[in-house]
């Protein structure tokens, strides 16, 4: 049988109270704010390779804001919008893609970890952090995002079924975008919905309109709640399309068309959502420009905050290897803090 | 005192953190029920519940995955590879992730994980069960190594290694399992990472090794001794960190080193010894320092001529006349 795909605005429906719509609204639109900024300062140079999101936040924050405080995010490189939802300061997420240390350690309030470049790798992870939570009684929930191309690793394999055979509170997030870099879905799998893979593992499999906040909010919200009762994992597929490049040393228009954007850029999950706000009357241009006006504040704050960190120090290519420095590492750190290389030393 | 062979001791190792930190959890294939293919955590889980010591699926990166995430949420998981050989799998979490965390969280995320697993040759185990892959492990930043020799040692070593705050890599010789036997005290102790030991002091050379090659670095010395040489003994136990100091000294104070391991000859552990004996001893050299180890070939699965590839005191003392002849 064929999955359902769920959605929510495509039929004019509003299945959230206001306020909650209009946090998921805001949430969404601040993440936007973020990638262009980013996307600028990686043009001026102030930035390293970048990774945008764009046309992906309801994916993101819909699953962001279906957690509690107490829960843990896993990302991979796509995941700003993720991050930020989840409480990143702006300024650690820039220093981060600075890719300077001081961006490279998240603060202790906030319960999420470093993005995973290798792809896939944080799948089986995500399955143990979850399983400490129970161990601790903690009783945190986990969600970890992977895309199409990253389903086709071993690693998803096999942390899928682990925390199927555990039972694992963690909630798969998919975002299906159609593209593994240049590598459209069909180059991918053979099988129509990645979702519907859940079944293989013992698992539930719901897809969802990506682009659809409200759908992803609330499937999302379906699944932490099952999480966290002992019901175990759910594998969460949102199609959706990155408007963006792969990242910012990527040129999409070697493998896909200008009118397949185009059709994506119609169902930008933002424009959907204020249309819907709007036709309740809960947002309308007024809202729209305080809330640009307050984004560009914030992130001048945060951008000079950026800024303002001390250049990295060489001896911090040796710091936090081990706990404690081992000898090799304590060599190295001294000739480094001195400005020199270990050769330069006696 | 009573005596105990490695996999006694080390089964008591991981009883006694079991008992002692209900944050260690041990698991791998089929160390549960069965408690283990070489019944290294034999009565464990029936001990300790199903909670603490149990089987997963059969996957060694998740595996490594699991461990690495649970050690995330503040657990200190022992996870068993079931060969050596086995870990390859598992390389990506390992290469990627398991030495790397704390330096890419800058501190925030260290992971107190062990793995052990069984290594070597030398008992005519089923193909690709016999790999040493200790070199791979060491040119991982952000782990440590440690390769005990004998039971007492193992069930110290065992126990500072769950205790660390970074993951260790604690390979078991195959081949000392039941092999190897050793007063062995009672309770809770540790023995400290990163220290090497001399087992025996000559003047004549110096030899070098760690694990299964102990017993036979013994041996050879014990024959050289009938023929009036005497040799210095270093049980390096910890590769990484690598106690570089009584391995520099025990080699100045002979003048020649002999490096004995199993792995493969090219690239292998080994290999770093000579150079670090190399860089810091040189002036006290009077011989070339020699390599005796496996043949640069796959450890070869054919029963009648595997005990070929392994060094044993035969080589060790070829090498070893070589070096006082020179
Ligand atoms: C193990 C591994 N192989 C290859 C790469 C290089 N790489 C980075 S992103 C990517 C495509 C990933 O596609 P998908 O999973 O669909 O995620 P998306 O980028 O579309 O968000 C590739 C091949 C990598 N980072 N890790
Ligand atoms: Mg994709």
């Amino acid at each position: 049988m064929k999955p359902k795909v769920v959605q929510y605005l495509e039929e004019g429906e509003f299945p959230l109270a206001e306020e909650e719509a209009l946090r998921l609204y805001r949430a969404m639109r601040r993440a936007r704010f973020f990638d262009e900024k980013a996307l600028t300062l990686q043009r001026q140079g102030r930035l390293g390779v970048y990774a945008p999101f764009m046309g992906q936040e309801a994916a993101q924050v819909g699953v962001a804001l279906a957690l509690e405080a107490k829960d843990w995010v896993v990302p991979s490189y796509r995941e700003s919008a993720l991050l930020l939802a989840r409480g990143l300061p702006i300024h650690t997420l820039i220093l981060y893609w600075r890719a300077h240390p001081a961006g490279w350690r998240f603060p202790e309030g906030v319960r999420a970890v470093n993005p995973y470049i290798p792809i896939a790798t944080q799948i089986p992870q995500a399955v143990g952090l979850a399983l400490a939570g129970r161990y601790r009684g903690e009783n945190w929930v986990v969600a970890t995002s992977i895309g199409d191309g990253g389903t086709s690793e071993g690693d998803f394999h096999e942390g899928l079924n682990f925390a199927a055979v555990f039972g694992a509170p963690v909630v798969f997030l998919v975002q299906n975008n159609g593209y593994a870099i240049s590598v459209p879905r069909s180059k991918q799998m053979r099988v129509d919905y990645i979702a519907r893979r859940a079944e293989g593992y013992g698992m539930p499999g719901v897809v969802v309109d990506g682009n659809d906040a409200f759908a992803v909010y609330l499937e999302a919200k379906k699944a932490v709640e099952r999480a966290r009762k002992g019901e175990g994992p759910t594998l969460l597929e949102a199609l959706t399309y990155r408007l963006a490049p792969h990242t910012t040393s990527d040129d999409p228009s070697r493998y896909r068309s200008k009118e397949e954007e185009e059709a994506w850029r119609a169902k930008d999950p933002i424009l959907r959502l204020r249309k819907a706000l709007e036709e309740r009357g809960l947002w309308d241009e007024e809202a729209e420009r305080a809330l640009l006006l307050e984004l560009e504040e914030e992130f001048q704050r945060e951008l000079a905050l950026a800024d303002e960190a001390p250049e990295p120090r060489p001896e911090e290519i040796v710091e936090h290897v081990y706990k404690e420095m081992g000898p090799d590492q304590k060599r190295a750190w001294e000739a480094l803090r001195r400005g020199l290389h270990v050769e330069e030393v006696e | 005192m009573r005596v105990l062979n490695m996999v006694q001791a080390i089964n008591e190792a991981l009883d006694l953190a079991l008992a002692r930190d209900e944050r260690v959890l041990v698991f791998g294939e089929d160390v549960g029920r069965l408690g283990g293919v070489f019944r290294v955590t034999e009565g464990l889980q029936a001990k300790r519940g199903e909670g603490r010591v149990f089987d997963t699926p059969l996957a060694e990166s998740a595996i490594l995955g699991l461990a690495i995430g649970l050690a995330m949420g503040g657990m200190r998981p022992v996870a068993e590879i079931q060969f050596a050989g086995f870990l390859y799998p598992a390389l990506d979490q390992i290469l990627s992730h398991l030495g790397r965390w704390r330096h890419r969280s800058r501190g925030r995320v260290g992971l107190p994980v062990v793995v052990r697993a069984p290594y070597g040759g030398g008992v005519h185990t089923p193909e690709q069960h016999a790999d040493s892959p200790e070199a791979l492990l060491a040119h991982t930043p952000g782990v440590k190594v440690v390769i005990p020799s004998s039971p007492d040692r193992a069930k110290g070593l065992l126990l500072s290694a769950i205790e660390d705050e970074d993951p260790v890599f604690f390979l078991e010789a195959i081949k000392l399992y039941r092999g190897a036997r050793a007063e062995v005290p009672e309770g809770y102790y540790t023995l400290p990472l990163g220290k090497a030991r001399v087992l025996r002091e000559g003047k004549a050379a110096t030899l070098i090794g760690y694990g299964g090659m102990v017993e036979v670095m013994l041996e050879a010395a014990e024959v050289a001794r009938k023929e009036g040489v005497e040799v210095t003994v270093v049980d390096l136990e910890t590769l990484v960190p690598l106690d570089e100091e009584t391995l520099l000294e025990a080699v100045r104070a002979t003048g020649r080193a002999i490096v004995v391991y199993e792995a493969m000859r090219t690239g292998g552990f080994g290999a770093e010894i000579a150079a670090r004996i190399a860089e810091g001893a040189i002036d006290y050299l009077q011989a070339p320092v020699l390599r005796v180890a496996g043949y640069d070939a796959p450890y070869p699965p054919f029963s009648a001529i595997e005990h070929l590839y392994r060094p044993n005191a035969r080589r060790v003392l070829a090498a070893l006349r070589k070096a006082l002849t020179y």
